[in-house]
C-alpha cells in the first residue's frame, strides 16, 4: 500500500482486498465488550475538516480510538482557518505538533492531494472526502458491505440480505451495481467506480443527463438515463443524495419530478431481484431520491454501512500507519490484559 | 549603455544567409555583407537569427495596484530578456485603466523603465464591470494614445455594449480585444471540462463557454465593419470560427498564448495550482489546431498573457489558487519549440507572428518593421542551438509562477536593442 489513500484508484485489488479482509478483524473487535486495540498507541491522528461532516468525522474519531491512537479533532469553523490562515500554514502547524496521520476532508476537489505532495507535511494522507473528487473510504465501506450481502456465500453466490457472511479473501466480480443520483458533483460515486472495477463489478451509473459530467463515457461502467431498465438486473443500488439547492441551477425542473424518475419507491424496489439491496452514504433525502417506506426497509443497509465505516477505517489507519504488525493478536488486545 | 554604433556581424536575418546589420544610434544604418565595424561596438553573430524586436500584444504589468507580483519596471526588464521591445499592458490593474489618467500613469512609468515600450491597453467598460462604456476617446487623445481595448480577465458579455464599443472605435481606428467567455456557462470554472475534470471532480470551462462569444462577435464586427481581436484562443472549435470569419473577409484577428501551444489539460491531474490559467489548458486535440491555425496564418500571431502571481497565490489548494502565470521571459523558446522545430514555421514567420502582426493589430508605431537601413533598430538577437532547463530563479520578473520549471527548452535571446541601446547583451539584462 501507498503510505497516503487519496484516490480509489491507487489501490490494486490486493491493496483492497487487503483492507476488507482487515476490516474484518477489525468489526470482530466492534462485538467485544470492550471495544479497543492497543495498536496505534502513542500515534496521533488529525481529523482535520474544512467541511461540516459530523457522520465521516466520528467515523474516523472511533476508528483512531478503537486503535489508541491520540485523536485531534480540527474543525475550520471557529478556527484560525476562519480568519484567512492557508492549508498550508494549517498543515505546518498539525507537522509540527506531530501529527503521524492527516484524515482531511475539505471542499477543493484535490485539497487532500496538494496536502500529501506539497512537501508541508511528512504522516500520512487520508482523504475523507475532497469537493466532487473522491471519498475513497466511503467506496471502501461501501465495497464492505456490497462483499458481505453478495460474495459470502460458499458458492460465491449473492446470500440473502437479511444473513450478512463475511467474504474475506473475495473480491465482487460479476456483481451487478448501480449508482443514481447526483453523479456530476459526486465523490461517492467516483470512488465507488474505481473501486468496483478494480474488485470486478459491474457498475451502471443511472441519473439525468445533466448530473452526468462531460467525458463520463470514458469512465469504467455503464451508463443509463433510464432507472426502471436496470433495476432488474442490479444485485445492489446505491442512492446517492441530492441536493435540492440543485434544483436552482436547472439540473432538474422539480424536486417532484426528479423524485418520480429517480427516486427508489417501493415499486421499484420491488422490481429489483430478491437478494438485491439498497444502499445509502447518508445523510438520507427522504422523499426525494428515496421513500421513507424504502429507507426503513431490511433490504436498506444505510444504517450498517455506517458501523461498516467504522471497521474500514480502522483498517485503512492501521494499514497505513501501524506497519506490518498484525492487526490483532488475541494477547494483545485490552481485553485479554 | 551608449546609443552609438553597434555593428551586428554575420547574423541570419530572419533565418536567411548571414548578414551585418549596423546600428547607429537610434536606426539601422545599414544590411549587408562585410560591413566595416569603423568604430561600432561589435556584436558575433555567428549562427544567430536576428528578428526584429518582439511585440506582446497581451502582458499584465500589475502596476498600479499590485507591485507585489509585477511593476512595470521589473515586468519591462522581464520583457527585455524575452526578447520584447514593446508590450500591450492589460487595463485589469488597481484602480483599473479605464480613463485618461491610468492609461497616462502607465505609459509613463513605461517610458522611465528603458527597456521595453509600454503600450497600456484601455478598458472597455468602467472598471471591467460591462456596464458602461469607459471613455475610450479620451484614452486615445491621452498621451498613452490607446487604439487597443480589452476588459481582459472579464469578458464583455453584453452584446448590446459589445456592438457599441465595436462601432465608437471605428472613429480613431480601435480594436476591441475580446476576453472570450461566456460567463454563465463558466460561473466556478476551474479547469477545461472534459475527461479529466469528469475524473478530478472540478467544475469545467467547456470549450463552448468561449466559441459562443467569438462567434457572436465576429458577427457583431462584421455588422458594424469594425476590427474584434480574439485574445488567447484556446479550442479548436475556435480556430474554426476565426478561419471562417476570414474566409468572409471580416476584420478578425487572433492570438494564442505560448502555454497553448504546448500544454494540456492532464497536467492538471497534480492539482498543482500553476498550471491553473484562464482559459484553461486544453486538449491535446485543441492544441495541434492552434499550432496549425498560427501556422496556416488563422490564428494572427502569439501573446503571451504574461501573468505574474505572488508566490502565496499558487502555494495552496487548485480551487483557492490564482489563475494566471508568466510567459514574457519563455515565450520564444516556446515558440521555437512547438513552431520552429517541428517545421511547422521559420524564422522569417516567427517575425510575423510575434512582431510585425502584433504592431499592426496594435497599430503600434516603431515597432514590427522590416530589418533594413532607415527603420528603427528594435532587434532582438537569438540563438537557437542554445539548449536550457528553465530556472525561475533567474527570472527576471517579479513573480515566479511558470509552468516550465525544470523543463529542457531551445533557444535564448543573446541580445535585444531597442531604438538602437541594448537592453539585453549576451544573455543578460544591460
Amino acid at each position: 500500500m501507498k503510505r497516503h489513500l487519496i484516490s480509489a484508484a491507487d489501490l490494486t485489488r490486493d491493496d483492497a482486498l487487503l483492507i476488507l479482509d482487515t476490516a474484518e478483524e477489525m468489526a470482530r473487535v466492534a462485538n467485544r465488550p470492550i471495544k479497543k486495540l492497543p495498536t496505534l498507541r502513542g500515534r496521533t491522528v488529525v481529523n482535520l475538516f474544512f467541511e461540516d461532516s459530523t457522520r465521516t468525522r466520528i467515523s474516523f474519531e472511533a476508528a483512531a480510538k478503537r486503535l489508541s491512537a491520540d485523536v485531534i479533532n480540527f474543525s475550520a469553523k471557529g478556527s484560525s482557518v476562519s480568519k484567512g490562515e492557508s492549508l498550508k500554514d494549517t498543515a505546518l502547524t498539525l507537522e509540527a505538533m506531530g501529527a503521524d496521520a492527516v484524515v482531511i476532508r475539505h471542499h477543493a476537489s484535490g485539497a487532500p492531494h496538494r496536502l500529501a505532495t506539497s512537501g508541508w507535511i511528512n504522516g500520512s494522507v487520508v482523504n475523507a472526502g475532497d469537493g466532487t473528487h473522491e471519498h475513497p473510504t466511503q467506496a471502501l465501506l461501501d465495497a464492505f458491505t456490497m462483499r458481505r450481502h453478495l460474495a459470502g456465500a460458499p458458492d460465491g453466490g449473492p446470500t440473502h440480505h437479511k444473513g450478512p457472511g463475511d467474504g474475506t479473501g473475495r473480491d465482487l466480480a460479476g456483481r451487478r451495481i448501480t449508482i443514481v443520483g447526483d453523479v456530476l458533483h459526486s465523490r461517492v460515486a467516483r470512488s465507488n467506480v474505481h473501486l468496483l472495477n478494480t474488485l470486478g463489478a459491474e457498475v451502471t451509473l443511472v441519473a439525468p443527463p445533466t448530473l452526468l459530467p462531460i467525458g463520463v463515457e470514458t469512465w469504467p461502467c455503464e451508463v443509463s438515463y433510464d432507472l426502471d431498465s436496470v433495476l432488474a438486473k442490479s444485485d445492489a443500488v446505491m442512492m446517492l443524495r441530492v441536493q435540492n439547492e440543485r434544483m436552482n441551477a436547472a439540473f432538474f425542473p422539480t424536486e417532484r419530478e426528479y423524485a418520480r424518475r429517480y427516486g427508489l419507491d417501493a415499486t421499484r424496489m420491488a422490481a429489483l431481484p430478491g437478494h438485491a439491496i439498497v444502499m445509502h452514504p447518508g445523510p438520507m433525502n427522504r422523499g426525494m431520491e428515496i421513500t421513507a417506506e424504502v429507507a426503513d426497509s431490511e433490504r436498506c443497509t444505510a444504517v450498517e454501512q455506517v458501523g461498516n465505516g467504522v471497521s474500514v477505517r480502522m483498517a485503512v489507519l492501521y494499514l497505513l500507519l501501524g506497519g506490518n504488525e498484525p492487526a490483532l493478536s488475541e494477547n494483545r488486545t485490552e481485553e485479554n490484559k | 549603455m551608449t546609443t552609438s554604433k553597434t555593428l551586428i556581424r554575420g547574423a541570419k536575418v530572419l533565418g536567411g544567409e548571414p548578414q551585418d546589420v549596423l546600428i547607429d544610434g537610434e536606426t539601422i544604418a545599414a544590411v549587408g555583407s562585410g560591413l566595416a565595424a569603423d568604430g561600432a561596438t561589435v556584436v558575433e553573430a555567428d549562427g544567430k537569427v536576428l528578428l526584429p524586436g518582439l511585440v506582446d500584444l497581451h502582458t499584465h504589468l500589475r502596476e498600479p495596484g499590485r507591485e507585489d507580483s509585477e511593476t512595470v519596471l521589473t515586468g519591462t526588464r522581464a520583457a527585455a530578456v524575452g526578447g520584447y521591445t514593446a508590450v500591450h499592458a492589460m487595463a485589469n490593474t488597481f484602480p483599473v485603466a479605464d480613463t485618461a489618467g491610468v492609461v497616462e500613469q502607465v505609459w509613463r512609468l513605461g517610458r522611465e523603465s528603458g527597456y521595453c515600450d509600454v503600450q497600456p491597453v484601455g478598458a472597455v467598460t468602467v472598471g471591467l464591470e460591462g456596464k458602461k462604456l469607459a471613455e475610450l476617446g479620451a484614452m486615445h487623445d491621452s498621451a498613452a494614445g490607446v487604439r487597443v481595448f480589452s476588459d481582459d480577465g472579464k469578458c464583455v458579455d453584453d452584446a448590446v455594449i459589445m456592438r457599441r464599443a465595436l462601432e465608437y472605435v471605428k472613429a480613431f481606428d480601435g480594436v476591441i480585444a475580446q476576453h472570450a467567455q461566456e460567463p454563465r456557462l463558466t460561473e466556478g470554472a476551474q479547469m477545461n471540462e472534459g475527461t479529466v475534470s469528469a475524473e478530478l471532480g472540478l467544475r469545467g470551462w467547456p470549450a463552448v463557454a468561449e466559441e459562443s462569444i467569438i462567434a457572436r462577435d465576429v458577427l457583431l464586427a462584421a455588422h458594424v465593419g469594425s476590427r474584434v481581436h480574439i485574445c488567447h484562443l484556446s479550442t479548436a472549435g475556435s480556430v474554426e470560427l476565426v478561419r471562417w470569419a476570414k474566409s468572409k473577409g471580416w476584420q478578425v484577428t487572433a492570438e494564442v498564448t505560448p502555454h497553448h501551444l504546448l500544454l494540456t489539460d492532464e497536467l492538471v491531474r497534480s492539482y498543482n495550482p500553476v498550471y491553473k490559467v484562464n482559459p484553461p489548458l486544453r486538449t491535446e486535440a485543441d492544441v495541434m489546431a492552434l499550432r496549425e491555425a498560427l501556422a496556416d496564418g488563422t490564428i494572427d500571431c502569439v501573446a503571451t498573457d504574461h501573468a505574474p502571481h505572488p508566490h502565496e497565490d499558487k502555494d495552496c489548494e487548485w480551487s483557492a489558487a490564482a489563475m494566471g502565470m508568466i510567459g514574457l521571459e519563455t515565450a520564444l523558446s516556446v515558440v521555437q519549440h512547438t513552431m520552429v522545430d517541428t517545421g511547422l514555421l521559420d524564422w522569417a514567420q516567427v517575425a510575423d507572428r510575434m512582431s510585425f502582426r502584433p504592431a499592426a493589430i496594435g497599430r503600434l508605431d516603431g515597432h514590427g518593421r522590416p530589418i533594413a537601413a532607415g527603420e528603427p533598430a528594435n532587434l532582438t538577437l537569438v540563438d537557437p542551438a542554445y539548449r536550457g532547463v528553465v530556472n525561475p530563479a533567474g527570472f527576471a520578473s517579479r513573480s515566479r509562477n511558470t509552468p516550465y520549471q525544470g523543463l529542457q527548452l531551445p533557444g535564448q535571446v543573446t541580445a535585444t536593442f531597442l531604438r538602437g541601446k541594448a537592453t539585453v547583451m549576451d544573455g543578460k539584462l544591460t
